[in-house]
């Protein structure tokens, strides 16, 4: 009972903070439409016993991710609305809708293909018991167990993602240095 | 009525459903870079609630460790794509998606 407000109230934040962000007009209420699917996300994590992954949820993506965003949007300047009205490529909307609706039944398709059945486990009908929490209370430790032995080499190939990236975005965004004029300072 | 409902993980699945293909007609409708780049990471975020759900459903902590990853390769993801929005809006303000052309310099 408790579980199904819960879910409700996180899918509407879900669903009304994705509208928002393709409705929206100005950025910065779309970055903050995005904060709202993703604290959505977050809840759903914690109700589905993912609590780690519920608070890195909030940590890197609305805290770190987010922020990103509003600093490139304030910093260069596009922080105005923008005309939805003009439709710039002749029937791009509804293209985009109908391969939206598309992507949609495909996925569903794909979900319930068996009958809604993976591996075994029956995921529709009021019988599925919706799983246990992996790893019993709070599953940080079964987590930790996974990433540190059998994606340990994984773990650390990320490492090397994230500095190759920060060297990356350095050189992108580094200004070219200024010529020094020589000449009149003679 | 709602009480007498269960939440079963095909809820769930419906969900992340929705939420990708909003993601994607987002992505095909705006047209300003930062906006399609907020619009690839609910697609994201919505593969991660499917793998989280799976990874109740099925007893396996793989699929929570796999969300791990993403995070962090999406983190990654977006300090490259911002640094690229950056460089574009700086030398042609008010730039759209067909600007990005000029990457190819």
């Amino acid at each position: 009972m408790m579980e199904n407000f819960v879910f409700l109230a996180a899918a509407l934040m879900v669903l009304g903070g994705a509208v928002g962000v393709i409705v929206r007009t100005h950025p910065v209420h779309c970055a903050l439409s995005m904060v709202l699917t993703l604290f959505g996300i977050a809840v759903l994590f914690l109700a589905m016993d993912a609590q780690f992954l519920a608070a890195v949820q909030i940590i890197v993506y609305a805290g770190a991710i987010v922020v990103l965003f509003l600093f490139v949007i304030m910093l260069m300047g596009v922080d105005k609305a923008e005309s939805l009205a003009i439709e710039p490529l002749a029937g791009q909307r509804p293209v985009a809708i109908g391969l939206g609706v598309g992507t949609l039944v495909v996925v569903l398709a794909a979900f319930f293909v068996h009958g809604g059945k993976v591996r075994g486990v029956q995921l529709t009908g009021i019988s599925a018991s919706g799983g246990a929490a992996v790893g019993g209370e709070g599953n940080i430790k079964a987590l930790a167990l996974s990433l540190f032995s059998d994606h340990v080499f994984a773990f650390e190939a990320t490492s090397i993602l994230l500095v190759v990236a920060v060297l990356a975005t350095v050189m992108l965004a580094r200004r070219p240095p200024k010529q020094i004029n020589l000449e009149g300072l003679e | 009525m709602l009480a007498y409902l269960h939440v079963t993980p095909s809820w769930y699945l419906g969900l992340a459903a929705i939420l990708f293909a909003l993601g994607a007609v987002g992505v095909m409708v705006r047209r300003n870079p930062l906006i399609m780049f907020m619009c690839v990471e609910l697609m994201l975020n919505a593969v991660n609630l499917t793998f989280v759900t799976l990874s109740r459903a099925l007893g396996d902590i793989g699929g929570q460790t796999v969300v791990f990853f993403v995070l962090v390769v999406a983190a990654a993801e977006v300090v490259v794509g911002l640094g690229i929005v950056v460089a574009l809006l700086r030398r042609k303000p008010g730039a759209n998606a067909d600007d990005v052309a000029m990457l190819k310099g």
